[in-house]
């Protein structure tokens, strides 16, 4: 009850959060780029390849989406470097488990928005005698990036959120920030607001952002 | 020599245990436009498609100038740079038009020129805008298939097929999506391309225009072909031929 709000440590220690988000887009950016590499690779490989290929792609999905990514970011930081010979910085180990838990969502993504085309536009491309990969290059591809944007969007603000959790290993991203600073000055309350409201506020221009990305793709699809 | 140019003997296909296309034997000549009629389910799509190997067939052979389409005379089912190799000698115009949504006009028939044909981009252009200009689109190459009417995306169909040259043309129902004050302008269009010679199997629901543009008629049921002919004779057969009376007689009040 006796709690009253001064705002006035956290605006003193306001480069540990700014650098914090800064550094907290900078994982998501890397993260979803890495990811997108995995998910395209995967799905293009899942939707032409056999049986033995689907099964292996469909555990690896399955296994990342359904670990929470706190147990998978633990584990690939404390518990890889003890049963095979690897040593990396929290960072650099933070990056990997999230770009492979980005890339387990967007195969499933990249999957589906390859197989919602519809199958007279390959018949189309056939037709005119575009090889496999021709028809996957200028016909298949495109047309799965103009189902896939919404899905990519959504991914991109939820690993962002998802940043947060590498304060779990002291990467210094805008979590970490905030908690050094209620660590520092015991101001839980106005370092929590703060961190808060600059997620909300970044998560909403991004999302602002990227639905004027959308649109500007779905007019040339279906105007 | 004088072979035809289409030649297909003894094709089968099924799908499961239904059996599609029952022994087929059809020639097309060069230049000779055939019509195919015969009520829904018959095979006329599934013989369309054998034909440029969108589908495979499990007996008997098509020959495209002397060619096997899909296999090797081996009978080995042809990897896929021939495939696409032998498909780009026949051009294919759909029911549902399957225009490249994310290309304007002009791309959608530039693509097979440059990535098929290897054509350079200003020659392909070049070819595009022809073939735009002689469907009636010259003015909307730069149209994405979204703005355009089906009459006009059907147009840009027809133009992405005949740019590329192709043999031999197969047109599948391709008014049939259409409002019927769009029909007359595609049609218009593939009047023109048969009296310049270009070669056409057409599967169409359009019996006066089947009569009047076409050499030949074939009737499919059931699929196999129930009976052929030059448009005239075909039709006047139907008295005694049941099954192609009954299929005509739908048309009869409304098209004669
Ligand atoms: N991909 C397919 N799988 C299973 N059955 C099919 C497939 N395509 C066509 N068929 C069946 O084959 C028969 C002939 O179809 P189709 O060639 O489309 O006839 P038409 O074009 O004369 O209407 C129909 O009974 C249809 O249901
Ligand atoms: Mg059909």
């Amino acid at each position: 009850m006796g709690y009253s709000l001064n705002f006035s440590v956290v605006w003193r220690n306001f480069d540990k959060l700014w650098g914090g988000l800064a550094l907290s887009l900078e994982l998501a950016v890397i993260s979803l780029a890495i990811g997108i590499a995995i998910g395209l690779v995967l799905a293009v490989i899942y939707v032409s390849g056999g049986r033995f290929t689907r099964m292996a792609i469909a555990v690896y999905v399955e296994a990342f989406r359904n670990t929470p990514l706190i147990l998978l970011v633990y584990l690939v930081f404390y518990g890889l470097p003890q049963i095979v010979d690897i040593r990396y910085d929290a960072t650099t180990s933070f990056v990997a488990t999230l770009s492979i838990y980005a890339g387990a969502y967007l195969v499933e993504v990249f999957r589906s928005g390859l197989e919602a085309i519809p199958q007279g536009q390959i018949d189309a491309g056939r037709a005119i005698g575009l090889t496999p990969l021709q028809r996957l290059a200028y016909v298949r591809l495109p047309a799965m990036v103009r189902i896939s944007l919404p899905a990519l969007s959504n991914t991109f603000i939820s690993l962002f959120k998802d940043t947060s959790i590498a304060s779990v290993i002291a990467v210094p991203e805008l979590t970490w920030g905030a908690q050094w600073i209620n660590l520092n000055t015991f101001r839980i309350v106005e370092a929590y607001l703060v961190a808060t409201a600059m997620y909300l506020v970044t998560g909403y221009v991004m999302l602002f952002g990227l639905r004027l990305v959308e649109r500007r793709f779905q007019v040339a699809r279906n105007a | 020599m004088h072979e035809p140019l289409l030649t297909i003997r003894d094709l089968k296909k099924s799908f499961g245990r239904t059996e599609v296309l029952k022994s087929i034997d059809l020639d097309v000549g060069r230049g000779e436009v055939v019509a195919v009629i015969g009520p829904s389910g018959s095979g006329k799509t599934t013989l369309l498609r054998c034909i440029n190997f969108l589908e495979t067939y499990d007996g008997g052979s098509v020959r495209i100038d002397g060619a096997e389409v899909g296999y090797t005379e081996g009978r080995k089912r042809r990897g896929e740079r021939a495939l696409a190799r032998m498909r780009a000698e026949t051009g294919m115009v759909f029911q549902s038009f399957n225009l490249f949504p994310h290309l304007t006009a002009a791309q959608n028939v530039m693509l097979g020129l440059t990535k098929v044909r290897r054509k350079t981009k200003a020659e392909a252009r070049e070819i595009a805008g022809h073939w735009l200009g002689r469907v009636g689109l010259g003015h909307k190459a730069e149209a994405l298939p979204s703005e355009l009417s089906g009459g006009q995306q059907q147009r840009v169909g027809i133009a992405r097929a005949v740019a590329m040259e192709p043999k031999i043309l197969l047109l599948d129902e391709i008014t049939s999506a259409l409002d019927p004050e769009l029909v007359g302008e595609v049609l218009e269009v593939v009047r023109g391309l048969a009296a310049e010679g270009m070669t056409m199997l057409m599967v169409t629901h359009e019996i006066a225009f089947a009569r009047d543009a076409s050499s030949r008629i074939v009737f499919m049921a059931d699929g196999t072909i129930a009976a052929e002919g030059p448009p005239v004779e075909l039709i006047a057969s139907a008295e005694a031929n049941p099954r192609l009376f009954s299929f005509l007689a739908r048309f009869r009040a409304s098209h004669f």
